[in-house]
């Protein structure tokens, strides 16, 4: 028996949470905006989010193996971009586009990094971007009901408030891209992953929070009949766009948000003051995907401003 | 302040259910007893006896080689055989003198010592140092030195630390249910050389029946208090027990005294009762022989420099060969890759296990979760010093306060990836440490 015992590093237990399962949770947590989505906007958004996360897998398959890497498709990271892009593009976009999406998404901001974990950028919300940079056109046109129109965001841009259903919009009965709808639906995904001890409240909540403020604050000098700290505008603005989805499920991705505490509530009300500064004063009505690449650039500064204080030196013990 | 608990820490399972109930159970070694000459933090030990002298049990066997060491006792009666190199438990050959068991444990008659009361500071200093104490929780550091700081009259708590964190491991468990008037006794005598002090034990809640017995026994001890502590990894840890227990946090700096506290643990203590009190030398400790390859889990009264093979069989040997055997907890003891090595006196436990939890783990990406830095009892950032480790960057290691692990392996435990954080940052202090010798 001598030769048989196994020699390692303490300790010597590990606790059964993997980086799959992890990945794993987050894809199950979307499913309710997912299905919403299908619900909502018919079987071009199951198309949309199948050919997303296809393309995203497919990318990282081919790259790693092109690349002699260790195939890590089965850690579920790729799935989680395919769909959240998916879940970011409107119904009505062409399936290309969203392949195309993914491309980018795993190629240029994944891999070409170094693979999970180096990316400094949400993979899903760089392709985001650059989908609604190059294509402006069908990534902001909405067809709802067989109509074109603006989302309640781009009533409330243009100041017209008295258009606006907050009932709907929680339920999520409105134009707006494939999963950003329904609040409801991302809220159950949302309490899954908090009860599953995957994401805490610290940046969705300082995020919403200070978001909220901000727009109570300088609404009104952006939209007429909306006072100081309106409700009803209030509500609109955080039920509408892709707020939501952003300060649940892509503000909290943890390889693009700050490690320490601290850093993840400076992290947080940076995003709510610049999606509060696209949404009201930018061009477009939309500014949630923006704050949160500009600020997963900045996540490195903000780490090394908050560094816990070791104990025993005079920080928190 | 007491805060009965720190921040960060994990809850691993305990498994404290295999042994809990089975009461401590005299062993008599059949083969060679085996005596490193370090078995403490500090100078080896130096032979007094040579090949072919007969030695009694509590016969003085090696003097301590330094204010900073330990003297070494036989454990049994029989025949200096050698005195040669030998594994100990942590996987390093030292010197150790080899007894031939007569198997007759003739003892030495031990002197008359003097009742406490008469005893003056240095002479109960002197009996604990004489008799070999160390630190029996794990780090074997003399205990008439840690008992000796420069400023005595500054010490305001002495602390028994009785959680016994690491999972598995119920010995000090054990000796509170047993014998808890033995350590009371040894927190006694350590008070008498602290005229200022206060004696706390630190127990976890998890030890519920420990808590009573030694509030019984207290209750008419002014100087003394029992403190329920929270149930949590690494609440043990000498940083992390000071905190819990009086509010007040040393870094790595530090030493316990710098915040007026001494830390013994409870084999600890009774052993300093029984060297100062009844005046025998430090020979056997409790083992907890555990893990779910051995038929019966127990707790057992080992002399020191028994082979650890022959522990395993008094608790019914092996079901089916185990895959890993650790000396020590699971958190921070030593995979064995033999147990025909002797038990020493910071040897708290052999646990053997039929599947090596951690055997083909796949280490993936660090995915920034953070899970390590909300683990880390010191507070700082386990994955990045990792990382730094692993590029050799010993500037920026120290800078990110690297220093300041303790190695508890809380990072390694939760980490979602399987880093090998605690190794990678271990290696490091090492490294920073040896470097700091050179200049």
């Amino acid at each position: 028996m001598e030769n048989k015992l196994n020699i390692s590093s303490s300790p010597h237990i590990r606790s059964k949470v993997t980086s799959s399962n992890i990945m794993l949770m987050v894809t199950i947590a979307l499913l309710p905006a997912s299905a919403f989505g299908v619900y909502n906007f018919g079987v071009n958004a199951l198309l949309m989010l199948i050919i997303t996360t296809a393309a995203a897998v497919l990318t990282e398959y081919i790259y790693e193996k092109l690349m002699h890497k260790k195939i890590t498709i089965g850690d579920f990271s790729a799935v989680v971009t395919g769909l959240l892009l998916g879940l970011n593009m409107p119904p009505t976009a062409p399936l290309w586009m969203g392949a195309l999406g993914s491309v980018f998404g795993i190629l240029i901001v994944k891999q070409l990094f170094g693979g999970l974990g180096q990316n400094f950028m949400n993979p899903a919300l760089g392709a985001r971007c650059f989908l609604l940079i190059s294509f402006t056109g069908p990534m902001t046109r909405f067809i709802y009901d067989g109509e074109t129109g603006p989302t309640p965001l781009a009533y409330i841009k243009e100041g017209s408030m008295s258009s606006i259903n907050s009932m709907d919009m929680l339920i999520g009965r409105i134009p707006g891209t494939i999963g950003e709808t329904s609040v409801l639906a991302i809220i159950i995904g949302a309490i899954f992953l908090i009860l599953m001890g995957i994401i805490d409240l610290r940046i969705p909540g300082t995020y919403i929070v200070t978001f909220a403020v901000f727009v109570g604050i300088f609404g009104q000098f952006t939209a007429a009949d909306v006072g100081l700290f309106d409700p009803h505008y209030i509500t609109a603005q955080l039920c509408g766009g892709g707020l939501m989805l952003g300060a649940w499920f892509m503000a909290t991705d943890y390889v693009t948000s700050p490690i320490t505490k601290q850093g993840q509530i400076v992290f947080g009300i940076l995003l709510g003051v610049l999606t509060g500064l696209f949404r009201l004063f930018g061009g477009s009505a939309e500014g949630v995907s923006y704050a949160i690449i500009i600020s997963n650039l900045l996540v490195p500064h903000i780490e090394r401003l908050t560094l816990p204080k070791p104990f025993g030196k005079g920080g928190e013990k | 302040m007491a805060l009965l608990t720190f921040k960060g820490g994990i809850h691993p399972d305990d498994g404290k259910r295999l042994a809990k109930d089975a009461a401590i159970v005299d062993v008599k070694p059949k083969g060679d007893l085996v005596y490193p000459l370090s078995q403490h933090i500090g100078a080896p030990a130096s032979p007094i006896v040579a090949k072919g002298d007969r030695v009694l049990r509590g016969q003085k066997i090696a003097e301590a080689g330094g204010f900073v060491s330990a003297p070494v006792y036989a454990s049994v009666s029989g025949t200096v055989k050698a005195i040669e190199p030998h594994f100990n438990p942590t996987g390093a050959k030292v010197n150790c003198i080899v007894v031939e068991n007569d198997g007759e444990y003739e003892e030495v008659e031990y002197a008359p010592v003097k009742p406490l009361e008469e005893m003056t500071k240095e002479e109960i200093l002197g009996a604990i140092g004489e008799a070999g104490v160390v630190g029996m929780g794990g780090a074997g550091f003399p205990t008439r030195v840690k008992l000796s700081p420069k400023e005595p009259e500054k010490i305001d708590y002495i602390i028994a630390n009785c959680a016994e964190c690491e999972p598995y491991i119920t010995a000090d468990y054990r000796r509170m249910m047993e014998t808890p008037e033995l350590l009371v006794g040894g927190m006694k005598v350590i008070l008498s050389i602290f005229d200022h002090a206060k004696g706390i034990f630190g127990v976890e809640d998890n030890k519920p029946d420990c808590i009573e017995k030694l509030k019984e026994l207290v209750k008419d001890e002014p100087r003394m208090e029992v403190m329920a502590l929270k149930t949590k990894y690494p609440q043990g840890a000498e940083r992390q027990l000071i905190y819990a227990a009086t509010g007040r946090a040393i870094n790595s700096t530090m030493l316990p005294a710098d915040a007026g506290c001494v830390v013994d643990n409870v084999e600890t203590m009774i052993n300093v009762y029984q060297a100062v009190v009844k005046g025998m030398p430090s020979i056997e400790r409790i083992v907890t022989v555990s893990g779910d390859a051995v038929n019966k889990p127990g707790n057992f009264r080992a002399p020191f420099g028994m082979n650890q093979m022959e522990l395993v069989e008094a608790a019914g040997g092996f079901k089916e060969e185990p895959e890993k055997v650790i000396s020590g907890g699971p958190m921070m003891g030593f995979a064995m890759f033999t147990l025909d090595v002797p038990v020493t006196k910071t040897s708290s436990s052999i646990l053997s296990f039929l599947k090596d939890p951690v055997k083909g783990l796949d280490e993936t990406a660090c995915i920034n979760c953070g899970r390590c830095v909300e683990a880390c009892p010191s507070r700082i950032i386990p994955s990045r010093l990792a990382d730094y480790a692993q590029h050799h960057n010993d500037v920026a290691f120290e800078k990110m306060n690297g220093m300041e692990c303790v190695e508890c392996g809380s990072c390694s435990y939760v980490c979602p990836a399987k880093r090998p954080l605690k190794q990678a940052i271990g290696s490091m202090r090492k490294i920073v440490l040896a470097n700091r010798r050179k200049k």
